[in-house]
């Protein structure tokens, strides 16, 4: 087998993968490997061709695939080592990688230091236990998406979307645009999944019906699916008899939520956060073995792809000064805990020592939606250290928490913060 | 009968069909084996437990622990010699109380009568030390070391495609409408792709078999259909199940049972309801919900999130009691098997090296063929390989280098060889039951569009045409809007 070795090794080129390979090699490594199983650079993106991407980092709305032309010109002009048709099959504590390649054969990859960037996958229907038959025609609302954008086929005429995470609503749109019919965006919740900004672009500018408190309690038909059967739930999520309805479709799309992609990340034996479903993390994205970070979607999941280039930055420096000189932040931790209304707060722990250094940005999501002004409170024991007002808080939109240096002196000795969200 | 096509005809290539196919291509015979499906094995023997039972279930006498005990110590040559995936690993019925410890006596007994070999009983005590999971509740168990694990899938399509290299002839999307008789005598099938003349007709055809008989007038067997309902873990729930464990049985079903599938998956199920339907695959909330509860008595911690499918298998439930396996005499020509229901994924080889014996009976000229191969070979199984071997492979062929279904880690060398394998998989189904692609977590979200591509390239078919499983089950409807350039 092909043995390689090289300074930083990155697994996936998202915008994740390509922001941590470019820092990296900014920071000072070398020898800078980026592997990816598909055959093109840029991840999801290159099938997300609608707008909204980039207006932090470039100040501009760009489509997803010149989102990540950006980012890949800049691998390339770099000089960058890539490898695309390459698939990761296996990670071990001590960072051996096992890689297939169409190229290359089975490759072996002994970097000295690991990124992570493997993104996320969706829920399909069987994570949800929706009952009925299993005929063709339901989708994830992400495999629609490549089938239309990248593909170039459509996979049904009339859909019924359950979900309103912003893949799904997106779809609405681009589904709706190339003529079909959407009968209806059904949401389980009381409120939206995904982005405000999605609702009115993509749902209410195209008359599209959406239905809250609503979820899809069976599927009919033989061969391909005939219609749905929706009902309207209670407080509890559960189905309330009597509020069935049949709509027929020919198709139904699944926009339920999306997993961290981590086989990869278990098998290096991280640890991980069982609410976000990614690695634990330390304020430089190091995972607790030595020598691997993580970046990207596979830390939890973003919504906006502008804080997961930022996000990944920092992990490709922390691994690219790890290769160099093996140096990881010491000293005591501190554990980060979700407090009242927060569901996650990433990273899982910080250096005080590292704060000395520079800022730390905080990411966390509430667990219910208030549409009135409410505090974010970091707080130690009792005593609130920082404060920051939100005009309103939503699951769907991420929050950030700058913790300043000058708390650094606070954190000394602490071993848990909390963060609340209150009105 | 001079103007016959075939010598024989087996309608149905479920397990059952596609094990007699087999047993019948030993012998210079024309054979032709047919299905309404677009792929052999769609019928029950898609969906059921895969356990390959041991036999104490049936009771002494009945052709069901007779079969049930001659498939079983089958399974070991039958497996090796199609390259079936099968695990000899032992399987436990659990008691959780007093009586169901006399049920576990009466179990023994009535194994030992069928001739079942090394059962045992265990404390609670003992059964809790090899399964860790286990209920508290736990009195007793019955150990059953014959039991075991199979992929019903392959023990199915392994047997028809070494029957079709043999030389059977395979006609899928084929339904048989009704029997064709000449006076009395069955003299072969009507069917929507015309008519097929032989001197045998088997009826193999599962839940239909009492319809098929009713079209030549036989009455009186009758099929109802009793739904069994499933769930499948993800094998991230593996660690928390190590053996096959049965609950003690009703009157009814031997229970919801929790059970490693081959794969490394956990499946719970199944329910018994009676329903009306022969199509009825629907799963129901209040299915999934018994399965669910009936699985956590067992087991508690098991952990329903880790979910990732579905699915209803029908029992074929005879109105004997029995399985039915006879050459009607009012009707000659015609071989009748119905009412297999489980233990019939078990009994299937035993069952068709007794059917090669009726026709032979009952004077149909068996020749042996010594070209016959008993053995099939299944494609690579790339995640299955060690790293030397993989590379080797991927050497001879670099498709096997391209990873296309990331939760089963399948490769494109396996799709383009189960595109040309003797029974080619034809639909995106097929490709699943040989390839495992889709099955895992991810249920085909990634694999969809790749497959799409790889297929329609070896048929040399437009995307459009490829189906999830036949009929009009098609994947993808049309293209998008093109833009003129
Ligand atoms: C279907 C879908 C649609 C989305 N649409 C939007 C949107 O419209 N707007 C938005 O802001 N965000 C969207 N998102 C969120 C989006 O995932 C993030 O914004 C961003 O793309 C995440 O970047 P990433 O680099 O972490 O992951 P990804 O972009 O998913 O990149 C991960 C990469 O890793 C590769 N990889 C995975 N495993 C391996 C392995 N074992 N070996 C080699 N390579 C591997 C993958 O092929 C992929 O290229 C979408 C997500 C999904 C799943
Ligand atoms: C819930 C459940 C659990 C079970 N668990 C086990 C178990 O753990 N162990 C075990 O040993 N057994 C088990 N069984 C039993 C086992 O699955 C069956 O006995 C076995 O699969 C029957 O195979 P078959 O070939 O007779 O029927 P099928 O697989 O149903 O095959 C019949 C075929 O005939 C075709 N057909 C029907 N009508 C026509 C027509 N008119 N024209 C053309 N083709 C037609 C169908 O398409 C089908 O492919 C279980 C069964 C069920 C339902």
């Amino acid at each position: 087998m092909k043995s390689i070795s090289c300074d930083v090794l990155v697994v996936g080129s998202g915008p994740a993968g390509l922001a941590a390979a470019l820092e990296a090699r900014q920071t000072g490594a070398q020898e800078v490997l980026l592997l990816e199983r598909n055959d093109e650079l840029g991840g999801i993106l290159q099938q997300c061709i609608h707008t909204g991407f980039g207006l932090r980092e470039f100040g501009q709305d760009l489509s997803g695939p010149e989102y990540a032309w950006r980012w890949i010109d800049q691998v390339h002009d770099a000089g960058l080592q890539v490898l695309s048709e390459t698939m990761v099959l296996s990670v071990d504590a001590t960072r051996r990688v096992v890689a297939t390649s169409k190229a290359l054969g089975m490759i072996e990859i002994l970097p000295r230091a690991l990124v992570l960037a493997m993104g996320c996958r969706e829920r399909p229907r069987g994570a949800l236990a929706i009952p009925g038959t299993r005929p063709a025609g339901v989708y994830t609302a992400g495999t629609a998406q490549r089938l239309v954008n990248i593909d170039g086929y459509m996979p049904g005429n009339r859909f019924v979307i359950l979900g309103s995470g912003d893949i799904g609503m997106i779809m609405a749109r681009r589904l709706t645009l190339e003529g079909a019919e959407v009968a209806a965006v059904c949401e389980i919740l009381p409120y939206l999944s995904g982005l405000r900004r999605n609702l009115v672009q993509c749902i209410r500018d195209y008359d599209i019906p959406l239905h809250l408190c609503t979820t899809v309690t069976e599927v009919r038909g033989q061969d391909r699916v005939t219609s749905v059967v929706v009902s309207g739930v209670d407080a509890d999520r559960r189905p309330l008899p009597g509020t069935e309805r049949e709509i027929p479709c020919d198709t139904l799309l699944l926009s339920v939520g999306l997993v961290p992609e981590n086989e990869l990340t278990r098998m290096a034996g991280a640890s991980m956060d069982a609410v976000t479903g990614g690695p634990r993390v330390n304020e430089g994205y190091a995972t607790d073995i030595p020598g691997i970070f993580a970046a990207g979607n596979v830390v939890h999941v973003y919504d906006l792809v502008d804080d997961v280039s930022q996000a990944a930055r920092i992990a490709g420096r922390s691994a690219a000064r790890y290769a160099c000189s093996t140096q990881a932040p010491t000293g005591p931790t501190v554990r980060l805990v979700a407090g009242e209304n927060v569901r996650a707060v990433v990273p899982q722990l910080v250096h005080p020592a590292a704060l000395e250094q520079e800022s730390i940005a905080l990411h966390m999501r509430v667990r219910t939606p208030i549409e009135a002004p409410v505090n974010l409170d970091l707080r130690l024991g009792e005593r609130t250290l920082l404060s920051r007002r939100f005009r309103y808080v939503r699951p769907a939109e991420m929050l950030t928490l700058t913790l300043p240096q000058r708390l650094a002196g606070e954190l000394a000795g602490a071993t848990e913060l909390s963060v609340h969200v209150r009105t | 009968m001079p103007d016959a096509t075939y010598d024989v005809i087996i309608v149905g290539a479920g397990v059952v069909g596609a094990h007699i196919a087999r047993q019948l291509s030993r012998y210079r015979l024309r054979t032709l084996l047919l299905d309404k499906a677009a792929d052999v094995g769609d019928g029950t023997t898609k969906a059921n437990t895969a356990i390959v039972h041991a036999g104490y279930d049936a009771r002494p006498g009945s052709k069901k622990a007779l079969f049930n005990v001659a498939g079983n110590a089958m399974f070991d040559q039958v497996c090796a010699e199609l390259d079936v995936e099968f695990d000899r690993c032992g399987t436990y019925v659990v008691a959780t109380s007093e009586t169901d410890l006399a049920t576990l006596q009466d179990l023994a007994s009535r194994g030992r009568a069928n001739g079942v070999t090394g059962l045992e009983l265990i404390s609670g005590e003992e059964m809790r030390r090899r399964e860790p999971g286990l209920t508290e509740a736990a009195t007793g168990a019955l150990y059953a070391p014959t039991g075991g694990i199979v992929d019903p899938f392959a023990l199915c399509f392994a047997a028809a495609e070494n029957a079709v290299s043999n030389g059977v002839e395979l006609a899928l999307n084929t339904t048989v409408s009704r029997l064709l008789l000449e006076g009395n005598r069955v003299v072969g099938v009507d069917t929507n792709r015309g008519m097929f003349r032989s001197r045998w007709t088997i009826i193999a055809a599962g839940l239909h078999a009492d319809d098929l008989m009713r079209t030549a007038g036989l009455e009186g067997l009758v099929i109802r259909p009793r739904k069994g309902e499933y769930f499948v873990l993800d094998r991230a729930a593996r660690s928390q199940l190590r053996n096959v464990l049965f609950p003690c049985p009703t009157p009814v079903s031997k229970g919801i049972m929790v059970t490693p599938t081959i794969h490394g998956n956990i499946l719970l199920g199944p329910t018994a309801n009676d329903v009306d339907d022969k199509e009825d695959l629907g799963t129901t909330a209040a299915g999934l919900n018994e399965t669910l509860t009936g699985a956590l008595k067992l087991i508690p911690g098991l952990d329903p999130r880790l979910m990732i499918r579905s699915f209803t298998g029908l029992r074929a439930t005879g109105s004997t009691g029995d399985f039915e396996i006879s050459t009607p005499a009012e009707r000659p020509g015609l071989l009748v098997l119905a009412g297999i229901e489980s233990p019939g994924l078990t009994a299937s080889p035993a069952i068709a090296l007794h059917v090669v014996d009726m026709l032979r009976e009952a004077g149909l000229t068996l020749q042996e063929r010594p070209e016959y191969v008993p053995t099939r070979k299944g494609i690579p199984r790339f995640s299955l390989m060690t790293t030397a071997e993989q590379e080797a492979l991927i050497a001879q062929d670099a498709r096997y280098g391209r990873v296309v279904c990331r939760c089963e880690t399948v490769t494109e060398g396996e799709v383009v060889a189960a595109c040309h394998s003797p029974i080619p998989a034809r639909t995106y189904d097929a490709l699943k039951r040989r390839t495992r692609i889709g099955t895992g977590r991810c249920q085909g979200g990634f694999d969809l569009p790749l497959v799409l591509e790889i297929m329609a390239r070896e048929y040399n078919v437009s995307p459009l045409e490829i189906t999830q499983k036949g009929g009009a089950s098609a994947l993808v409807f049309r293209r998008t809007k093109e833009v003129g350039l």
